[in-house]
């Protein structure tokens, strides 16, 4: 009996090995060429976690749905490999030094998921030759791509925001020209993502004539009171929440208190998620936000991840937050990442592609509304395109409101006032050119596709 | 009233009231130091801990009292726990190896924290309304939170309740015997064991009442441990195996905090409400290293 079963068990684990050999064997198979490696560093833990969650969830997601429904790109699989930094930099670096070899080339692009890692990693990612894509956080001077040839601010930066915001608040107010005299509070975490907005705030107040005053948020933000209760001296017409995780709810919770009509707060895009407002309760109904995609299911890209992910139980979320909004973030931002990659391919072939050669695929992106349309993400992110100096590309901004259950937009696409901005990021990458010896690309050193 | 006086007494009255909420959180640590001579570390995830708990039992539709008494339990058989894992190998250690410990505790409690429930925001609403105080300001103009004052009253009568604990029966007696020299109470045939269990059991309900209070006002998230933060000046200045002194130190904190930020902010750049605090709490250390009700200890060669 006891000979039997010890027979029965070595056969069994004979037969495992056997088996886990044959997988061995078929990964050994896979072709290093036909697959293209994506770090995802991101947070899973930590105070922002349900940010960091939400859109590596939708990035992988959309991975998924490729690889499913497609077969990957042009025949090309897509691999990753999540890294989890806490939102702490340092961690970040490591993620990103572990992380940037791998694949037949290397990671070609990361997404540096926080300012403070975007920093961070400018000037490694520079010498490694790696995109870096940080759409809607900083640095905003990258996007003078002649100085910042790896750094991509895609879509819109901070500095586009701000002023989109006011062009927004002043169609609210019936026109420019009502702005003056108008007061507006900069409510900012004292945080170098939280004062990068200062000089537009400024430069703003001094071209249409508003009064502005710059309150700092001391880190974590957890009690805001003396702050509020300064609102309450000043009567503000309006007051941008520029905060970050719990920060942000906080204004809410104060603002009701005070009675400041939350219609006239305009949080950053980091503070118009489900999880900023929903703690807050019914004191954040009313409460508008800056925003660069649309959010909600109702997409037909987001019922295909339902289909083909979440049907086959591939999900990288729990599927009620499918469609929320730092999970269309993530889509959003999946979509441009793969749009990239495709227009790279065209050009070196359809394999695995370097840094260099991913960048080539950004500094030439053009997503039409045509082809918007053909991925099913009509409304989730604005037909845009980027080149060699200027890596944002659109610039434009939605803006969304809480009505007490979901986000609603109300606003179409507004334009930032480029002309300002433009000017304040030259100035700004031009200085940053000067500290480090950099000389800035021109003409034929931006490649004959980018003269 | 002067519209400058009302003003300054607004921000006067609104920092006494955060310096409440603050207390609320010095409390747990000041228990377990009265007890144990420990600095616990934890405290914060021990916050973040119950309110999580607390917030995801009334998701699932249970009834706000029951919710309150299972998580009550849960966090007193966490106390047994720490002291049969943790504490009782370190008996008789010296205090810097237990403070150790409890850092780790406080890695070890946040992780459990975020694995058996989530990482996600739970909205917590307890039925306070954070609004102002109509008849106040309809009366000086000043604004008072409802929302503080019900704080500062449950803050009250948990303090009051806790000094009871402490002061009356068999066990406070030999809480105190444990709290003035464990090993002499020991040797007494105090059970050091029971009491610090007793003792940790009670960290655990001052942190459930304080982090629902958090949690109301923040949402239960992560963020809520760092509500430890401002609770460290508050013991440097209170002394920190004093319950009065958690009480009266808040106060000051909260209050100098809240005129620092509104009246020397804007002249130095604003933002300075989270280091002015310890600021004051560091210079009072060097006049009074005791804290203001700490107890001097004068150790004889």
């Amino acid at each position: 009996m006891i000979r039997k079963l010890l027979v029965s068990l070595v056969s069994g684990l004979m037969l495992t090995a056997t088996a886990g050999m044959s997988v061995m064997a078929a990964e050994e198979k896979s072709d290093p060429n036909k697959e293209q490696f994506f770090p995802v560093l991101s947070y899973w833990s930590g105070p922002f976690a349900p940010g960091g969650s939400g859109i590596a969830g939708g990035w992988m997601d959309y991975m998924a749905l490729l690889n499913i429904r497609d077969g990957g790109v042009n025949g090309v699989k897509l691999t990753w490999e999540k890294c989890d930094f806490g939102y702490v930099t340092e961690r970040a670096v490591e993620c990103y030094e572990r992380l940037k070899n791998k694949g037949k080339h290397g990671a070609a692009v990361f997404w540096p998921m926080s300012t403070g890692t975007t920093y961070a990693l400018m000037e490694r990612a520079h010498k490694d030759k790696k995109v870096l894509l940080h759409m809607g956080y900083g640095r905003t001077d990258a996007t003078d791509g002649r100085v910042f040839p790896y750094a991509f601010p895609a879509m819109t930066n901070y500095w586009n925001q701000s002023s989109a915001k006011l062009r927004y608040i002043a169609q609210l107010e019936g026109g420019e020209g009502n702005l003056k005299g108008k007061k507006i509070v900069n409510l900012h975490l004292k945080h170098p993502y939280g004062i990068e907005t200062i000089p537009v705030w400024d430069k703003l107040a001094a071209r249409f004539g508003f009064e502005v005053t710059h309150l700092p948020v001391p880190w974590p933000g957890i009690d805001q009171k003396s702050l509020w209760l300064q609102i309450r001296k000043i009567k503000p017409d309006y007051v941008i929440n520029r905060n970050w995780g719990v920060s942000c709810t906080v204004p809410l919770r104060e603002a009701a208190r005070i009675g400041f009509p939350r219609d006239h707060i305009i949080g950053v895009w980091w503070c118009g998620s489900e999880e900023d407002v929903i703690p807050a309760g019914k004191s954040a109904k009313g409460y508008i936000t800056a925003t660069f995609h649309a959010t909600g299911p109702d997409f037909p890209v987001i019922q295909e991840i339902f289909e083909h992910v979440y049907g086959n139980m591939k999900g990288n979320l729990s599927a009620a937050r499918v469609g929320s909004v730092y999970y269309n973030r993530g889509v959003a931002g999946a979509i441009v990442t793969m749009e990239a990659l495709r227009n790279a391919q065209a050009k070196f072939g359809n394999v695995a592609l370097s840094g260099e050669q991913y960048r080539w695929g950004m500094e030439n992106f053009n997503l039409t509304a045509e082809r918007i349309e053909e991925l099913g993400a009509t409304g989730i992110l604005p037909p845009f395109s980027m080149k060699c100096d200027d890596h944002e590309g659109s610039g434009q901004v939605r803006f969304q409101q809480w009505d007490g259950t979901k986000w609603s937009m109300i606003s179409d696409w507004i334009a930032p006032y480029h002309e300002l901005t433009r000017k304040m990021i030259l100035d700004s990458a031009a200085k940053y050119a000067k500290e480090k010896g950099i000389t800035p690309r021109s003409g034929d050193s931006m490649g004959s596709d980018c003269g | 009233m002067p519209e400058e006086l009302a003003w300054f007494l607004e921000v006067l009255i609104a920092g006494l009231l955060s310096g409440v909420m603050y207390s609320l959180v010095a409390l747990g640590f000041v228990l377990i130091f009265k007890a144990s001579g420990v600095f616990n570390f934890a405290q914060g995830a021990m916050v973040l801990f119950a309110a999580l708990t607390f917030a995801r039992f009334l998701e699932m539709g249970i009834n706000f009292w029951f919710a309150a008494a299972i998580t009550l339990f849960i966090m007193v058989v966490l106390a047994v726990i720490i002291e049969r894992v943790m504490l009782r190998p370190l008996v008789a250690q010296p205090v810097i190896i237990l403070f150790m410990a409890t850092i780790g505790l406080n890695y070890f409690l946040e992780g459990l924290a975020q694995g058996v429930w989530d990482t996600q925001v739970h909205a917590l609403d307890l039925g306070i309304e954070d609004v102002p105080w109509q008849s106040v300001m309809d009366a000086t103009n000043i604004l008072i939170s409802l929302f503080d004052v019900w704080a500062a009253v449950i803050c009250g009568a948990l303090v009051v309740m806790l000094a009871y604990f402490f002061q009356k029966g068999r066990i406070g007696r030999a809480l105190r015997a444990v709290a003035d020299d464990n090993q002499a109470a020991m040797s007494v045939g105090i059970p050091l064991q029971l009491i610090w269990a007793i003792v940790w059991a009670a960290a655990g309900l001052v942190a459930l009442v304080a982090g629902a209070l958090w949690g109301q006002r923040l949402g239960v998230q992560f963020s809520i441990s760092l509500v430890a933060l401002k609770a460290l000046p508050v013991l440097i200045l209170g002394g920190f195996n004093s319950i009065a002194g958690a009480i009266i130190g808040g106060l000051i904190i909260g209050a100098a905090e809240k005129l620092a930020e509104v009246y020397l902010g804007p002249i130095i750049g604003g933002g300075i409400e989270a280091w002015f605090a310890y600021l004051i709490a560091m210079l009072f250390l060097m006049v009074r290293p005791q804290g203001l009700f700490g107890e001097k200890i004068i150790e004889r060669v």
